[in-house]
């Protein structure tokens, strides 16, 4: 062996190990699972119709038109309104933005509460709350129904957002409190010495020091209630249906032709909201799920 | 005059009593430190003073003001965190002025104060920075400058030195003796490093379980260690005990015979089984010992050198004993060398309610 090398430095790396060949393998597997049927979706999108009669799903568009996604966004039909989805884009955006706002507010106060000002029977209301979590929703769908009728609610806009904030409140609850826990006593105490009170210290110490969970908790509601399609078809009247609501009675109509393309179309439109905020903040959502694994 | 007042204090989480009955009277200007092993209530002490903690029974009393139901920012305390506590999002001097500006202080205030404060500490140039751009030992600089800002008449530390290194943990114990020198304020300064409550403290009061088992001056507590827990806990490297008995002043253990000549007794005179505890710098070897009331002829063991002193291991009367010799001692294991001691140096414990006799 006159040719040995003398180890030194980093060790060299196979690149086509049989490690590799699996690990990259199913990588591209799982990859091609997910990511194939939303490039049906896109090409099926963006064709016309006869091109789709012709049954070539996977083959990319011949001529690409953009009408379905107009027809989708603002001509098509859902009982009698005709006026596309873009009612129900307006419909659920004003559902999301009370709903998210108001349900971040009062479970990031409630989490602090119990955090850090162990008050009388704290346990047990934190008990009470997370079994909350655990009640199958479909148990509570009917006497909801009666509780908004008698607060006259049912049927509206505020309605719907009052079930969204209280259903957001258990698991909201939980993962503020866990994320304030972590945040050292000491610190709590300090402000405390300062003169900071209830409010004080929540404003201006925790608040500052939150920003990764408030997006982590954002995320979870902004894409639980966009994507929410069983509380808006309950509790809402056909003009405010949301977003889902609307592109399930659009894809699901059983009278005339089905336009595979303005299904489609009408499908990634409903989608994109809570893509955007995935992409947009993804980084921080992963910051704040990981915080508290690692001190410091 | 009385500065902190503590009046039958007991706190129970359930049914543990962390604090019970504890009664201290601090004067004005004192620097008092609580030292004990973890879990003896010492922390829990000072955070019942400093009003984080709601005792179960008791009062607490801060310049004659009966403050046990106060807030602790209406106690007129300052204090000091282990972990040094600073708000992380503020610079140094939005963590300085924290405090004021909770109290609605006019600006011009605030700012002679955080500029006075950053002076005492040297900290001036490190005011437009964030805690995360500090040193250790910066930060607990600012973390006592918050307690500072806000003139209050009590400091309250815990621990304040324990997350820094040995060198920075030398330099600011001088500094904060320097201060309290310069300030004259009442202090009370957690700890269990038993080095800095020596040199810190006018007064110590040491605590196990709760209660406070002596508080007294440094020296006293040193030389005349009420209990046999007290006479343990402090020196390093620890005392050395002797289980025997006591007969017509002379101390019988296994195989040895201790005259008691000089000693001071508590009472009278004392005979029974008893505890006999010296200080292993209090040994004396070689030919100085020879004349002592005590001395005996030991076998060296084990020898460590540690530059300024040696420590050196024999046995005597059937256990280890430490001896605390010169640095540059010739002496290594196999020795036999002669050591003595006085016993008005030593110290005598009841054997079983290991109190001093």
């Amino acid at each position: 062996m006159d040719n040995a090398i003398t180890p030194r430095g980093p060790k060299p790396r196979r690149r086509l190990s049989r490690a590799n060949i699996m690990l990259y393998g199913t990588l591209i597997v799982v990859a091609m699972y997910y990511a194939l049927p939303l490039y049906v979706m896109i090409v099926t999108s963006l064709k016309g119709m006869p091109e789709i009669r012709l049954g070539n799903v996977f083959s990319p568009p011949a001529e690409i038109t953009f009408q379905p996604w107009v027809k989708a966004w603002s001509e098509a039909c859902t009982g009698i309104n005709c006026d596309g989805l873009s009612r129900g884009f307006w419909n659920s955006v004003q559902i999301l933005i009370p709903s998210v706002f108001l349900s971040i507010v009062i479970a990031s106060i409630n989490g602090y509460a119990l955090a850090n000002w162990r008050f009388k029977g704290a346990d047990v209301f934190f008990t009470i709350l997370i079994l909350g979590a655990f009640i199958p929703y479909q148990v509570m769908l009917y006497p909801i129904v009666i509780i908004l009728r008698e607060m006259g609610l049912y049927g509206s806009l505020w309605g719907l957002v009052l079930v969204h904030t209280v259903f957001g409140m258990p698991i909201l609850t939980l993962l503020f409190r866990n994320y304030f826990t972590a945040i050292p006593e000491e610190l709590f105490k300090a402000a405390r010495v300062d003169g900071a009170g209830f409010w004080g210290i929540y404003f201006r110490i925790m608040l500052p020091m939150s920003l990764p969970i408030f997006v982590v908790a954002m995320i979870l509601q902004v894409t639980g209630i966009w994507n929410d399609f069983l509380f808006g078809v309950i509790y809402t009247r056909p003009e405010i249906y949301p977003m889902t609501v609307q592109l399930n009675n659009i894809v699901n109509s059983v009278q005339g032709v089905k336009e595979y393309n303005v299904n489609m179309a009408a499908t990634l439109l409903t989608g994109l909201v809570p893509l955007i905020i995935y992409f947009a903040s993804g980084k921080l959502f992963v910051r704040g799920i990981a915080a508290g694994a690692v001190k410091g | 005059m009385t500065s902190v007042l503590v009046k039958d204090l007991t706190l129970k989480f359930g049914a543990v009593t962390v604090l019970d009955n504890l009664n201290i009277d601090i004067p004005e200007g004192e620097f008092l430190v609580l030292l004990g092993a973890s879990g003896c209530g010492k922390s829990t002490l000072l955070n019942c003073i400093a009003g984080l903690l709601d005792p179960t029974d008791g009062e607490i009393h801060i310049n004659d003001r009966n403050v046990t139901w106060e807030e602790p920012s209406g106690r007129g305390i300052g204090m000091v965190f282990q972990s040094y506590a600073l708000y992380p999002q503020m610079t140094v001097e939005g963590n300085l002025s924290f405090g004021l500006k909770n109290a609605r202080m006019p600006k011009a205030e605030i700012k002679e104060r955080v500029d006075r404060a950053a002076e005492i500490l040297q900290i001036e140039p490190l005011l437009h920075r964030k805690p995360a751009a500090l040193s250790g030992g910066q930060r607990q600089r600012v973390a006592i400058g918050r307690a500072l800002v806000r003139d209050v008449d009590v400091f309250l530390f815990d621990e304040p030195l324990s997350n820094l290194d040995a060198k920075l943990r030398a330099d600011l114990r001088v500094e904060i003796k320097r201060l309290h020198h310069n300030l004259q304020n009442t202090m009370i300064y957690v700890t269990h490093d038993q080095v800095e409550a020596m040199t810190l403290a006018d007064r110590i009061a040491i605590m196990k379980g709760g209660i406070i088992q002596q508080l007294d001056s440094p020296t006293e507590i040193y030389n005349r260690p009420r209990n046999k827990y007290v006479a343990g806990f402090i020196g390093s490297p620890e005392i050395n005990f002797f289980e025997g008995r006591i007969e017509n002043g002379v101390f019988v253990t296994t195989g040895e015979r201790f005259s008691l000549t000089g000693y001071e007794f508590q009472t009278k005179s004392y005979d029974g089984p008893a505890w006999l505890g010296i200080r292993p710098e209090h040994i004396v070897s070689g030919e100085a010992a020879e004349d002592l009331p005590v001395s005996a002829s030991v076998t060296v063991d084990i020898v460590e050198p540690m530059g300024s002193d040696t420590l050196a291991w024999a046995t005597l009367a059937g256990v280890p004993l430490r001896i605390r010799m010169d640095g540059q001692a010739a002496v290594s294991s196999g020795d036999q060398i002669q050591i003595g001691f006085d016993p008005s140096r030593a110290s005598l414990f009841d054997k079983t309610s290991e109190e001093r006799v």
